[in-house]
């Protein structure tokens, strides 16, 4: 867990550009972004497609970079980052989850949880350790051996949150994450982040759900490329609980 | 370092999944490596056979000897009537040969044994050979030659002076006319007429495709011989020289001598030639060239294609796992990381090919073997380190492309791929 002076912002955006050159035309999908993010924040970032929301979403997890503009994740320059550099900060600082889990399927829920750490350079008894106890905290302490087809949609999301979880990441970056999901299923999922962000986590929702995104303390707008609002929630919709099942529920 | 056997041990676990996965697809990936390995293999192994068999046959000319003949021992081409014209050899050149040895100080030769060659039918009862190859010689020639004699004995000092109707027999010959009995002691006929004893059997020495088999001719005395034949059209003198003389100068002297023997003024050229079993060697050097030659060529196109299907497939394994790639790169890998990975996999597979092919190649040997004893099939141990080193390089030239196209990837792109 990172103990960021509360001043210091964890991602630091400015005047953020990304130009898409398609020959002929140019297609500019962010047209000047400025966003602060802290530690421990609880953000959604919400828009309808063609918004720029999912450039954003890229650039936020390191997979892209900005054309024009400044950013600062935990102080450093991710603008003039070599790829291996962004590899880095993926592997280290952000944890992803997918919509649609993108977990490996013939691998089971450790295996699928401990593949960060093996970019980490992480020794195999190390990594099995830290996949069990990042799998113990989304409530898979019986699904270690399973294979993603073994389980359930539900659990599948909680293993990506495990492997997202693992490496201890500075942000949680959600692209929609209950997207494939029932709503009972995608209730818990909210919960366990909920969760999350009480036990300090900063995770950031990218989600066109309205009914998602009121969970979150934080609400941030695109459209046409910008941010057209940036709101507190200030009564953030707590998720429907059916049975605790993690070491987290509950805190 | 660290990092990068972490990578690799992680992309053998990967590469070993994706086998099992897609079992039928790697087999069929396989095959061409294996096609590749087998020709490589078992090119290398026909390779080596036929040195080991010219080898065996220069031992069975003996790498001491010289052969003085009227013929050299290579095509001659638009020069046949200057060699037609040549004198024959007589036993006399032989006999002269031998005193004028004697008279030398510090000689390299250590005596020349005359051999008088001709075909003839020998019969043992109502059992007939046609044509057998003899030679008719002093019984010097059991030092000189490297037939080593299996059961009796060769002729003696005394049998050759007199000549004394006496034979010994090559192998084949024996084995032919004496399928169930011994031997020796027994009374054969040349041409239905001349009663002669079997007192020797000649060691076998096997065959190499066909040339200088030992084991079908017979010697006699060439006394005893001229009983049955008067000619001189195909005989030679067969020249031994000292151990451990040096060849080029034991050939030389040899050159002298029969020069000699024959009489020959200075300006006058040689009318014999000296035959070395080198000569042999270089003819059978230029066919194994050629079989090396189309070997390589076989080789490399199998392996070739082999290469171009793994290329195909890897492809096809990067298209389809465009996402797994996207979420790789996201959960950190790098570029490296993806370019081995893919490479490994290439790799993987040209290693089961390779492991396969050598097993079918061992099988295919054992089996020829077992078929045709006589050939002198060997496999070498190189050839195993050499069939690996090929397949691996095979795994990382075909793979390269396609493990490079996937470290290009953009990984959010990557990601969005269905």
């Amino acid at each position: 867990m990172i103990m960021d002076t509360k001043g210091i912002p964890v991602i630091d955006i400015q005047g953020v550009k990304k130009i898409y050159d398609l020959g002929e035309t140019k297609v500019e999908a962010l047209r000047g972004v400025d966003l602060q993010i802290y530690q421990n924040e609880y953000l959604a970032i919400m828009g309808p497609s063609g918004s720029g929301k999912s450039t954003l979403m890229n650039m936020l997890g390191c997979l892209d970079t900005p054309t024009v503009g400044h950013y600062n994740f935990k102080g450093e320059n991710v603008f003039e980052m070599e790829d291996n550099d962004l590899a880095r900060i993926r592997n280290r600082e952000i944890g992803f989850v997918f919509q649609s889990f993108n977990l490996l399927p013939r691998a089971n829920t450790v295996r699928n949880v401990e593949l960060p750490l093996v970019y980490a350079g992480m020794s195999r008894d190390e990594r099995l350790e830290k996949a069990e106890q990042a799998c113990i905290k989304v409530g898979l302490k019986e699904r270690l051996d399973h294979k993603p087809n073994e389980l359930s949609g539900g659990q599948r999301q909680r293993v990506a949150i495990a492997r997202a979880l693992v490496n201890n990441p500075a942000i949680i970056l959600a692209d929609e994450p209950t997207g494939n999901l029932d709503s009972k299923t995608g209730e818990e999922i909210m919960a366990l982040f909920e969760d999350l962000h009480k036990a300090g986590n900063t995770i950031i929702l990218v989600t066109h759900e309205e009914d998602i995104a009121e969970h979150a303390h934080r609400i941030v707008r695109i459209f046409d490329g910008r941010v057209a609002h940036d709101e507190r929630n200030p009564s953030p919709r707590k998720a429907v609980r059916h049975e605790p099942e993690g070491e987290l529920a509950g805190v | 370092m660290r990092h990068l056997i972490l990578e690799i041990e992680e992309s053998l676990r990967i590469a070993f999944m994706q086998v099992r996965i897609h079992k039928t697809r790697a087999a069929l990936t396989a095959l061409g490596v294996i096609i590749g390995i087998v020709a490589v293999t078992l090119m290398g192994t026909a390779i080596n056979s036929i040195d080991k068999g010219i080898d065996k046959s220069l031992d069975m000319l003996g790498s001491e000897n010289f052969y003085v003949e009227q013929w050299p021992w290579k095509d001659v081409g638009d020069d046949w009537w200057k060699y037609r014209g040549r004198p024959e050899f007589k036993v006399k050149n032989a006999e002269l040969f031998n005193e004028i040895l004697e008279e030398q100080s510090n000689s390299t030769i250590s005596m020349a044994v005359p051999q008088v060659k001709f075909w003839i039918d020998i019969s043992y009862k109502s059992r007939q050979l046609t044509s057998i190859e003899s030679y008719g010689t002093t019984s010097e020639y059991a030092f000189a030659s490297n037939n080593e004699i299996e059961k009796g004995r060769f002729f003696t000092k005394q049998e050759d002076l007199s000549g004394n109707n006496v034979v010994v027999l090559g192998y084949d010959v024996a084995e032919n006319l004496f399928p169930n009995e011994d031997a020796i002691g027994k009374t054969v006929r040349f041409n239905q007429r001349a009663n002669y004893r079997v007192i020797g059997v000649f060691k076998r020495q096997g065959s190499f495709l066909g040339m200088f088999s030992m084991d079908s001719l017979m010697v006699m005395p060439h006394k005893a011989m001229r009983k049955i034949y008067n000619g001189n059209r195909w005989n030679s003198i067969l020249i031994k020289m000292k151990t451990g003389a040096n060849k080029d100068m034991a050939q030389d002297e040899t050159v002298g001598i029969m020069r000699r023997v024959r009489g020959l003024m200075p300006e006058e050229e040689n009318d014999f030639e000296v035959n070395r079993s080198e000569s042999v060697g270089e003819q059978l050097d230029t066919m194994k060239n050629s079989v090396a030659l189309a070997g390589l060529f076989i080789t490399g196109l199998s392996l070739f294609v082999g290469a171009i299907g793994i290329m195909n497939i890897t492809f096809v394994s990067v298209k389809e796992r465009t996402r797994e790639i996207g979420t790789r790169r996201a959960l950190g890998a790098t570029r490296r990381s993806i370019l081995i990975q893919f490479l490994t996999e290439a790799v993987f597979i040209c290693m089961i090919g390779g492991v396969v092919g050598l097993i079918f190649t061992t099988l295919i040997v054992f089996v020829v073997k077992g078929a045709m004893p006589f050939l002198p099939i060997a496999m070498k141990e190189s050839l195993f380190l050499i069939a690996a080193a090929v397949s691996i390089a095979t795994g990382i030239i075909s793979g390269f492309a396609p493990a490079w196209t996937a470290s290009k990837l953009d990984p959010a792109e990557a990601l969005r791929h269905d």
